[in-house]
């Protein structure tokens, strides 16, 4: 029979109720997919507001990428639970002092607003499939539709304001509910490791680093495997958001672990014997080293230099994977690193995840995985590039074309 | 009568109720006067729920017949210096609330310092410390192994640690349902029946009271044994106690033992800077209890 629980190795004193670990992988996954919402979102608000056209190429992919990641949010959280069943409970009487409560609330709403920016996105698409297309497709098409099939330019018009509408409101929406997860954390004042103000803002930036990054690795990907050109402005100027916004998440970063260290309240010392031990290679060399601090001077490098060409898309690449490694690194360190240091101030634990099981890395790892297989799913159906590939993409359909 | 098996609290059926009289206009109000009040309550620390009113139709018969919960004020004391860390209550404690025979699960605990000759900081132990185990032989019973008797121990004492059922609890403050409340006679508990399980309380507390009932998928603690105080008797680690380390009464009676306790003593409690303002009082602590 496989065992409820694994009790945490453990050195120095640590409360007896401390050895089995609250918090598992998927908590980290959970902030981690919520972080690439964010910066996805971010991308794409980048062209639908600030009318950046270099981000013309991504934007609509970004915004689809943004709702697959979305939708599967709640799955880490739900996979947790003690009683998934029972989860609609916080919405059904939301204990309003919970830093917690209002996740529903805010992941519904912003949810709905993913899902209907979208569909004015790709609404002249849902009416091409619902008019032309085939089969059980073209039937939940004709649903989508709402019963307009108008896509006459003044009805696209005034797609185009519901878009800027949406997406105005979606700014604060996104980055609202990830500066809300950090300070799920950051509020508790249990933990040494958490507890700071600047826990929301540190989640932020990463979050918006972490986003960025996922959009130029897929763009590249894609564009390799459709054998098209990749637009060198669109992936200069998203090199530059991650430039600008890696350096403001490595600073915060640096000043939150510089003033908790500062600060040296009542267990410092086994905060600092964790920091030395096992989270050196983790944190400074992986995290801060490896995934932050090389493509911050990469970037550097590459923007000094106006690199261009295939130098610049296979450098700016690189930096987004290294990015993305950081990012959950950070999740990692901050969600599992903070209970590994007791809360007893005189002992460390050691979490040891497991591979299989309801909260094992394998269940992680598939939750991952989720909204990639959806967003290929959704891209089949819709295409998120450019107006002259989406054509090229309906010849491909012999039902559409 | 157990906490699992207790009632909603009179706010959620309050609350149910008008839900089901406000219909869909109530989901948009929560959720607006959630956003506001995530920001200002938490702003202005108001944790603690206000002492809910007996329900009505329950005014001095409520949570059961001969019981007004809105008559007492319950509050546990500990005389640390009398403590032999004999560990009965560790013992009583699992088998009358069917704690998980284990190491790693404790409704309640007790923690060994011990200053060895020549060291600065005490050395800590508990039940779950792998030669304590070896010693009591299994993970099931529990014994503090004799691990200092070739040492030269300068000074050495036993510390019961429980719930602490705070005026202000952290463990309510975060609980995103209200599965976990105060009662206004002064215990947490926790509606077993409406926990989501998902531990942020286990995380909030700053004593490491709560475990998660794997068995049951949801948060566990220690409750005073309200099912035994409301039918008048002692938390079972008060009863079994040899040696009175332990003590328990109402607050409201100023002849109770804790009463006294706190009057005669000059108590302390465990992490008072959290603000959580415990309601289990020391005596004989060291500066290097956590």
């Amino acid at each position: 029979m496989v065992p409820l629980f694994e009790p945490a190795p453990f050195t120095g004193y640590v409360y007896p109720n401390e050895t089995v670990i609250p918090w598992s992988v998927l908590i980290v996954v959970y902030p981690y997919l919520t972080g690439l919402v964010a910066g996805s979102f971010t991308v794409s608000s980048l062209y639908h507001v600030f009318g950046m056209q270099q981000f013309k190429p991504v934007a609509r992919f970004a915004m689809l990428l943004a709702l697959c990641l979305m939708v599967c949010v709640p799955m880490p959280l739900l996979l947790h639970l003690g009683h998934p069943e029972r989860a609609f409970n916080a919405m059904i009487t939301p204990h309003l002092t919970s830093a917690f409560a209002i996740f529903g609330y805010a992941a519904s709403f912003y949810t709905v607003l993913l899902l209907l920016e979208n569909w004015f996105v790709y609404r002249p698409q849902i009416v091409q499939i619902a008019m032309e297309g085939k089969g059980p497709l073209r039937w939940i098409c004709r649903i989508a539709t709402l019963g307009s099939n108008d896509v006459s330019e003044r009805a696209l018009a005034f797609d185009h304001k519901w878009i800027y509408a949406l997406t105005i409101i979606g700014i604060p929406a996104a980055l609202g509910l990830h500066g809300y997860v950090g300070f799920v954390f950051g509020s508790l004042k249990s933990r040494e490791w958490w507890s700071s103000d600047l826990m929301p803002p540190v989640f932020l930036l990463s979050a918006v680093i972490s986003g960025t990054s996922l959009v130029i690795a897929l763009y590249v990907l894609t564009s390799l495997a459709r054998r098209v050109t990749i637009d060198e402005s669109c992936i200069k100027g998203l090199a530059l958001t991650l430039w600008g916004f890696l350096i403001f998440a490595l600073l915060l970063e640096g000043v939150e672990f510089a003033s908790l260290v500062y600060r040296s309240r009542e267990g410092i010392e086994v905060i600092m014997e964790f920091v030395k031990g096992p989270l050196l290679v983790p944190f400074f060399v992986l995290q801060l080293t490896l995934g932050s601090l090389v493509p911050l001077l990469t970037l550097t490098y590459l923007i000094v230099r106006g690199t261009r060409g295939r130098a610049l898309v296979a450098s700016v690449f690189v930096c987004s994977l290294l990015v993305l490694c950081a990012v959950i690194l950070m999740r990692w360190n901050v969600v599992i690193g903070g209970q590994e240091i007791a809360k007893t101030g005189r002992g460390l634990l050691d979490y040891e995840p497991e591979l299989y099981g309801r909260e094992g890395l394998l269940a992680a790892f598939s939750v991952l995985c989720a909204p990639m297989i959806l967003m290929f799913i959704a891209t089949r159906i819709f295409s998120p590039w450019a107006e002259e590939e989406r054509a090229a993409l309906l010849r491909g359909r012999p039902a559409l074309a | 009568m157990k906490d699992q098996d207790r009632p909603a609290t009179p706010a959620r059926r309050f609350f149910l109720r008008e839900i089901g009289r406000g219909a869909a206009c109530a989901g948009a109000a929560a959720g607006a006067a959630c956003l506001l009040g995530a920001g200002t309550t938490t702003a202005a620390r108001a944790a603690a729920p206000a002492p809910a009113p007996a329900p009505e139709g329950h005014a001095g018969d409520y949570p059961v017949p001969g019981y007004d919960w809105t008559k007492h004020r319950w509050a546990f004391a500990v005389d640390a210096t009398k403590c032999i860390g004999c560990l009965r209550c560790v013992e009583a404690c699992k088998r009358e609330n069917h704690v998980a025979l284990d190491a790693h699960h404790f409704r309640t605990w007790v923690e060994r310092y011990a200053y060895v000759d020549g060291e600065e900081k005490p050395r800590i132990d508990s039940m779950p410390d792998p030669v304590n185990i070896a010693e009591a032989g299994s993970e099931e019973t529990y014994r503090f192994a004799n691990r200092y008797r070739d040492a030269k121990v300068d000074k050495a004492f036993f510390v019961p640690k429980l719930c602490n059922h705070c005026t202000h609890p952290a463990c309510v403050q975060v609980c995103p349902t209200g599965a976990t409340y105060k009662t206004p006679d002064g215990f947490v508990v926790i509606d077993h029946k409406y926990c989501i399980g998902c531990q942020y309380c286990v995380q909030a507390c700053p004593y490491g009271a709560r475990f998660f009932n794997h068995a049951k998928g949801v948060t566990d603690k220690c409750t005073w044994c309200y099912h035994r105080v409301v039918k008048g008797l002692m938390p079972a680690c008060v009863e079994v106690c040899p040696v009175q380390a332990r003590m328990f009464g109402d607050l409201n009676d100023k002849e109770s033992v804790v009463s006294r306790f706190i009057r005669d003593n000059r108590v302390q409690v465990l992490k008072p800077e959290t603000g959580n303002a415990p309601n289990v009082f020391y005596i004989g602590l060291d500066k290097e209890v956590i």
